[in-house]
């Protein structure tokens, strides 16, 4: 019972406390502090995104919109040019979801129609673990053991189509890769389109399933053109959740990816990422130049994750749906 | 017949074809862990848990100095991320609404969004490029920037699982707003909150490459917090992709440690919310 | 009992978090070098208590973050340019100090199936085979240089380092010195924009590359080549010799290059003159800038350099790294003063 000098919210309007001790009351206090500390989170977005615009002040003015099209990078003289790395990150992020993407989605059927509850919880568990796996353990497994393992498997493949491969898969094969990224890349967020997809699947309502049942079809037939098409808007927010992911991932990428600033039309070619660029290069950039350069791909790389964040939230809200984390 | 016939074997190549995707996914959890403990379990020894690491060439040494440096890193990252996450959340579970909030609420997505390497970038330009050098606290910063989004969704998840008639009856029992959530909100949703900051500290634990540029390396011990410092993310990644066999054995030490610690502070909390109070809102 | 537990906790807390009194250097830098500066500063702290925290970065990062004032000495296998000389004195208001310390060399090794004699390479051939122009392992200039093998008909596989680094710096820096097209297109850096190849991550990527890619031809340090049994090839120096690569050969290098050491120690002694000379010699630097304004620190580094130079130079033989000539240690000796 508050029986001191503060007051509750509902107060009589007659025999109010003064001003300040309302103002100081323990109350207000704790309203403006809890609000700081959101605004707190503006001022540190403000700065970083202040930081990134200032500090490749040099590079922009320098090479302005040419930047996003010229795949130059040449250090010695100073000639600086984002699409290697534009390339590498969306070729990497591609080939990570045609991987992780089929195999996800199958998984989440497994999960949320057929197997039992008890199992697929489990199950889900230990997959949810799997997305808790830090990013550099992922890359210590990819640089020592898939990488050597892709060198053994992947030229026979190649070799196959005897001296005609297709062109995406041609050209000489050292194991680091946009290949070994996107491999990579694809475990890494499997968990994610799996996790999701199961919950929006397990929310598509029963009434559904039994109607297509009760009309003879089956099950597989029920899943895939009754109860996936329904979910159809949460699986594609896993995806979005899931390419999020695979831009900004840095360390496991830059272990596996071969480093080199080139666009090449085979996957099994070494390229490089936006995010693996800066983190190879930006403590040695020598210069006023070059670090600017790298850290105007960063800010390449902040957009793209706005875009991206702004048309998830927006398929969100045109299904009207809960927010996929 | 044959239609029938055709349907139904599609119907079980694809069912079955499901079921291997799982057994995948799940398999590959066990085979990471398992592989990372024959080539690195086997190297964990009492020296790695208390010795410096030794030079280049020579056998043996530890990464003492990483695993203090890692717990010093992630001690300042929690004392300065958890709270300010936590009273963001509290504010826009308890006090705030419409347009401010959803603003709010955008920008954190986009900051959780962010690449961790440029927050690296971020701190190293405004802390360490500006004459603090490399140093253990601005390690520690840049990891906070991190835990911060996922404190405050956290925070706001849990704190609105809690029933509206909660507060309703502390408020007609005449508590303050402050007091009712200080001490009728928080307590309940106290599983989940407690969770929650396992799984962000779990997370961030695993971070590298905002340590890269701040908190740099050190094969010797770290004094103080202005200095810079091993850290076993660093390590791994170090070791890693360094020339030396014997290096290559230590990084799947190190690796062993680190996911260990990460997947059992993962369990630990996953287990707190499923055991008690748990109003698991998606 | 509270306040006892938490006065203890307190003082274990001190303790592990540790109270800054010790002196602890921090550098980083090139890569080549680790194992001896690893060495070195392991057994300087057992010695005198110093700890020197050196981070194998590369060469990049030792010129930028000595500019950047991020640490305090960095190492680079190569000299800053007078470009970047400017910068570091409009940036720190100072002038940065080089100090040579051990020798390396870059090796060309190759992997040809059917050859396994060592071949010759002239300046020519390889300038020309890293620009793209000499494409096959039977061109002229390499079978003339080679007249009892035979080279097959194949192309050449080109393989380079794929990330900065000084070993990269080392071997464009000597073909920018013999080839002007060389010069003018691609430059010294080290990290440049290669006209032709693979790009490997270190010397074990650019070795691992070679070993499994028939026809191909690569650079790496003199010291892991040693150490991992690998083949490689002599180079004709300006004297006319075909030399392999040995310790003796890049001593020879820099002895040539010690009696006109400039005053500032910045020397590229690639395509030295000399009998017996490697060609594609260097040496590596700490760069240590003219004040330290911690005298502590500034004491410290200044008996590292002076340990450096007398007992560290004879530690250098069993690690494979070639030592510093005496006229060079001499005159090193006397620009320590030059450290305020």
């Amino acid at each position: 019972m508050a029986t001191s000098a503060t007051t509750p919210q509902m107060a009589r309007p007659q025999g109010r406390a003064s001003f300040l001790s309302r103002a100081f009351s323990a109350d207000s206090l704790a309203r403006v502090v809890a609000f700081s500390a959101a605004t707190c989170i503006l001022v540190i977005t403000a700065l970083l995104v202040y930081e990134l615009w200032s500090h490749s002040a040099i590079s922009r003015a320098q090479f302005g919109l040419k930047f996003l099209h010229t795949s130059t990078w040449d250090p010695v003289h100073d000639d600086f040019g984002a699409l290697p790395f534009i390339y590498g990150t969306v070729m990497t992020a591609f080939l990570g979801l045609l991987i992780a993407v089929p195999f996800g989605v199958g998984a989440a059927i497994f999960l949320a129609e057929l197997a039992p509850p008890k199992l697929s919880d489990a199950m889900t568990f230990l997959i949810e673990l799997l997305a808790a796996v830090p990013s550099v353990i992922f890359g210590l497994i990819g640089i020592l053991v898939l990488v050597p393992l892709l060198s053994k498997v992947v030229p026979p493949i190649r070799d196959a189509f005897q001296g005609h491969p297709p062109v995406f898969f041609s050209g000489s094969f050292i194991g680091v890769s946009i290949l070994s990224a996107g491999v990579v890349l694809s475990v890494m967020v499997a968990p994610y389109i799996i996790s999701v997809s199961r919950e929006v699947l397990l929310a598509v309502p029963r009434d559904l399933r039994e109607a297509a049942l009760a009309l003879g079809a089956t099950r597989w037939e029920t899943t895939w053109q009754v109860v996936v098409p329904f979910a159809r808007r949460g699986i594609m927010g896993s995806v979005f959740l899931a390419l999020a992911r695979a831009l900004g991932e840095t360390m496991a990428v830059t272990m596996v990816v071969g480093n080199t600033p080139r666009i090449s039309a085979s996957i099994l070619a070494p390229g490089d990422s936006m995010a693996s660029v800066i983190a190879s290069q930006f403590s040695e950039a020598i210069g006023n130049l070059y670090p600017s350069a790298l850290i105007e791909l960063g800010l390449v790389l902040f957009g793209i994750t706005i875009i991206l964040n702004g048309a998830a939230r927006l398929l969100i809200i045109a299904t009207g749906g809960n927010a996929a984390k | 017949m044959n239609l029938s016939f055709h349907r139904k074997a599609v119907n079980a190549v694809m069912l079955c074809l499901t079921g291997v995707c799982t057994a995948v996914a799940v398999g590959l959890l066990f085979f990471i862990l398992g592989y990372l403990f024959v080539q690195g379990g086997f190297s964990l020894n009492l020296d790695f848990f208390t010795k410096l690491p030794a030079p280049v060439g020579e056998m043996g040494g530890g990464m003492a100095n990483a695993l203090i440096g890692s717990a010093k890193v992630l001690l300042l990252a929690t004392c300065i991320g958890v709270p300010i996450g936590f009273l963001a959340g509290i504010y826009l579970a308890e006090y705030a609404g419409g347009a401010y909030a959803s603003i709010i609420r955008f920008v954190t997505d986009l900051l959780n969004g962010v690449p961790s390497i440029i927050i690296g970038i971020f701190v190293y330009t405004m802390v360490i490029a500006n004459g603090g050098g490399f140093s253990t606290y601005a390690g520690g910063l840049a990891l906070s920037i991190m835990m911060i989004p996922i404190a405050l969704r956290s925070t706001e998840e849990f704190l609105r699982s809690v029933p509206g008639s909660l507060r309703e009856g502390a408020m007609a029992l005449g508590a303050t707003k402050s007091r009712t959530i200080a001490s009728v909100v928080v307590p309940a949703a106290i599983r989940g909150l407690i969770s929650g900051m396992m799984l962000n500290l779990a997370r961030v634990a695993g971070e590298t490459a905002p340590l890269l540029f701040t908190a740099y390396g050190n094969q010797f011990w770290s004094p103080g917090w202005k200095q810079p410092t091993a850290t076993l993310p660093a390590m791994v990644y170090a070791y890693a992709v360094s020339p030396y066999p014997d290096w290559h054995r230590q990084a799947w030490a190190a690796g062993f440690v680190l996911l260990t610690m990460v997947l059992l502070i993962n369990v630990t909390a996953r287990t707190i919310v499923s055991s008690g109070f748990s109003h698991k809102q998606k | 009992m509270l306040k006892k537990f938490s006065a203890a906790l307190a003082a274990v807390a001190m303790v592990a978090l540790g109270a800054a009194g010790q002196t602890l250097i921090n550098a980083g830098g090139a890569t080549f070098p680790y194992p001896m500066y690893s060495k070195w500063f392991n057994d300087y702290k057992a010695k005198t208590g110093v700890a020197v925290n050196y981070q194998s970065k590369g060469s990049g990062f030792g010129v930028a973050q000595i500019t950047a004032g991020t640490v305090d000495f960095g190492a680079s296998d190569m000299p800053l340019t007078d470009m970047q000389l400017k910068d570091f004195s409009a940036k720190r208001g100072m002038e940065v100090l080089h100090f040579p310390t051990v020798l390396g060399a870059d090796v060309p090794t190759y992997n040809v199936p059917g050859v396994t004699a060592t071949l010759n390479f002239t300046p020519d051939a390889l300038a020309g085979i890293y620009l793209g122009k000499i494409t096959k392992w039977n061109d002229p200039e390499l079978t003339k240089a080679n007249p009892s093998v035979k080279l097959p008909a194949k192309d050449i596989t080109v393989v380079h380092r794929a990330e900065g680094s000084g070993t990269t710096f080392i071997w464009v820096d000597y073909l920018s010195k013999i080839s002007k097209e060389w010069e003018m297109k691609v430059g010294r850096g080290a990290s440049v924009n290669w006209p032709a190849g693979l790009g490997g991550q270190g010397n074990e990527g650019v070795a691992g590359t070679i070993k499994n890619t028939e026809n191909s031809i690569g650079y790496v340090e003199l010291i892991y080549a040693i150490q991992n049994k690998m083949p490689y090839g002599n180079v004709k120096n300006a004297n006319g010799e075909f030399v392999q690569a040995s310790l003796a050969s890049v001593t020879a290098a820099a002895a040539g290059a010690a009696k006109t050491m400039p005053e500032d120690f910045r020397v590229s002694i690639t395509n030295a003159p000399g009998k017996g000379v490697y060609p594609i010699s260097s040496f590596t630097w700490l760069l240590i800038p003219e004040k330290i304004s911690d005298p502590a620190k500034k004491k410290a580094i200044t008996d590292f350099l002076g340990w450096m130079l007398k007992d560290g130079q004879t530690m250098t033989a069993p690690l494979s790294y070639a030592p510093l000539p005496k006229e060079v240690i001499a005159k090193e000796t006397k620009a320590i003063a030059k450290i305020k």
